[in-house]
């Protein structure tokens, strides 16, 4: 059934796109961003040896940007997810061989590769514009993104699951997501934060995505970020199998 | 020959409310069975059960001998599903669901754009499925309810919402289907509908089977009464009809008559009778008894309410 997948998934690739925004607001809208923050940040740092020692032009910035993907993607997808349940469309797909899974790992997919390529165009896009880091390890940080997004879009499912109608979907979606930026230790390092939020930051799966991407970006080993890796773990096999339990069809 | 469905028994509730209770009927190889009754009847429960997408909580259910849970995706395989109040992906193209559909099925699929030509839609196939008419989607349902060339079909209220015309296209697709040798299950609440379309209806009321039949044997059984009006300036005429022995009862008001009766015969005897007794007609007509009046004699309620 590995063509239905990769057909489905292709699908719902085209349809996306073909939204009003789709294209843009997936990939456009994100670039643009990015190269103008980039470039402001970089008029702020005239020379090379403040650039360098700017941490968020370096490590900051591309970080950000991943992690407001991922998450508008989870956003997306709970979105998407809502709107099929609510128009029968599951239910359709489910009325035929396809496997269950099959249909909600399609959606999976288009999310990762839309993500992937919102974010090579917009580091490839930027650095014609101002440079980012220099060794940056390309394939650790892509496989730290991935670990991330499967996570955190794990809980994009749980959220899916318990949504009552698309009309709810955005909102609630965006409440339960977006907050855990502000605590996550993406703009201000957790160490700063008074105690009782360093024990929020803690339980929120954001704040390990985004210690694992900063880390990794940075060059660290990945021994130095095991801790990250298995609490991104658990989150994904605990939300897994909490939405196979509560996953409504219709 | 074994029934292609077997529903023995089945039951479903959602929370307290009793949606089918105790139903059990069998469709045979090559027919057009349809499930009437109003809405929130059970039609839909009931159809959803046997395509394996709802769960009954009690009774067995077997489909070309399979089971519709354990045996689910061998099932989706032999079968074609149009689903009441279905949508697409708002911007999928019309080829693009038939290609896609194509694709999930292990049989053979038929050919995509000699389904389309049949079905109407070559016009449309790069149409967005938002941009079609009520009609064109309900005829892409049927398209990618018969891409993989199934041996049963289920349709879910399928001309619900469309105009005469388009459901009389409708309806010559599902005999359609069945000239190919298909077994057609049907649901709706429109008793033109299953009168035409129908080889067997099962009545639905409550989550209830009241009746089982052939359209015709259900109107013979349950409303045997037969109706002439003509119209004939002769002051004899009334005594003559009353002498026809199948007639219960003869009304008239200005030369116009209103013969009423039991059996097919009565307007034959209504007609033997003009012409023996050379009774001049200016008016004639028949008024017959159709599913509409079974379903208000079984249930003493008219399915519209």
């Amino acid at each position: 059934m590995m063509r239905g997948l990769w057909k489905l998934t292709w699908i719902e690739i085209k349809v996306f796109l073909r939204e009003p925004l789709g294209a843009f607001g997936a990939i456009g809208l994100p670039v643009l961003v990015y190269i103008v923050f980039g470039r402001i940040a970089g008029h702020a740092f005239p020379t090379n040896a403040a650039l360098a020692s700017s941490g968020f032009l370096r490590v900051g910035l591309p970080v950000a940007a991943s992690i407001l993907i991922v998450l508008s993607a989870v956003l997306s997808l709970i979105t998407i997810i809502s709107i099929y349940r609510e128009g029968g469309i599951l239910k359709r797909l489910r009325a035929t061989p396809l496997h269950p899974q099959t249909i909600l790992a399609a959606h999976v997919f288009v999310k990762l590769i839309l993500s992937a390529a919102t974010l090579a165009v917009m580091l490839l896009v930027g650095r014609r514009y101002y440079p980012i880091g220099v060794h940056v390890p390309v394939f650790s940080f892509t496989l730290a993104l991935l670990i991330s997004t499967v996570s955190i879009l794990s809980v994009g499912f749980v959220v899916a699951s318990i949504v009552p109608t698309a009309r709810f979907a955005q909102p609630i979606g965006a409440v339960v997501l977006y907050p855990m930026i502000a605590f996550s230790g993406l703009f201000a390092p957790i160490q700063s934060f008074p105690p009782v939020l360093r024990v929020l930051a803690q339980v929120l799966p954001l704040t390990y995505a985004v210690s694992l991407m900063q880390g990794i970006w940075n060059g660290d080993p990945w021994s130095a970020h095991l801790g990250d890796i298995a609490a991104l773990a658990l989150v994904f096999l605990v939300c897994t199998a909490l939405s196979t339990k509560i996953f409504r069809w219709q | 020959m074994p029934p292609v469905i077997q529903v023995t028994g089945v039951r479903k509730t959602y929370g307290r409310v009793v949606a089918v209770d105790d139903v059990s009927f069998a469709v045979n190889q090559g027919e057009i069975f349809g499930l009437i009754g109003p809405n929130g009847a059970g039609k839909t429960t009931t159809m959803e059960c046997i395509e394996g997408l709802n769960k009954p909580d009690r009774g067995t259910i077997s489909v070309l001998g399979l089971d519709p849970f354990r045996q689910s995706r061998k099932l989706q395989d032999r079968i074609g599903v149009q689903l009441q109040q279905a949508q697409l992906q708002k911007r999928i193209k019309v080829w693009e669901a038939v290609d896609l559909w194509a694709s999930l099925y292990k049989s053979k699929a038929l050919d995509a754009r000699q389904l389309l030509e049949q079905l109407g839609l070559t016009d449309k196939r790069n149409a967005w499925f938002m941009n079609l008419s009520g009609g064109q989607k309900q005829r892409l349902f049927i398209a990618l309810a018969l891409i993989n060339d199934p041996e049963v079909v289920f349709l879910d209220e399928l001309t619900t919402g469309l105009d005469p015309q388009a459901r009389r296209a409708i309806w010559d697709l599902v005999r359609g289907i069945r000239e190919r040798g298909k077994t057609v299950f049907l649901t709706t609440h429109l008793m033109e509908e299953a009168e035409r379309l129908c080889d067997r209806v099962a009545i639905i009321e409550h989550g209830r089977i009241i009746d089982i039949d052939t359209p015709k044997n259900l109107i013979d059984r349950h409303c045997p009464e037969r109706t002439v009006v003509l119209t004939a300036n002769d002051p004899a005429a009334a005594d003559r009809f009353r002498a026809i022995p199948a007639v219960r009862s003869v009304t008239s008001v200005d030369h116009q008559f209103t013969i009423s009766g039991v059996g097919d015969n009565l307007i034959t005897a209504v007609i033997h009778c003009l012409s023996d007794n050379h009774i001049d007609v200016t008016e004639f007509r028949t008024i017959l008894p159709n599913l509409e009046d079974v379903f208000l004699k079984l249930t003493g309620h008219s399915i519209r309410e």
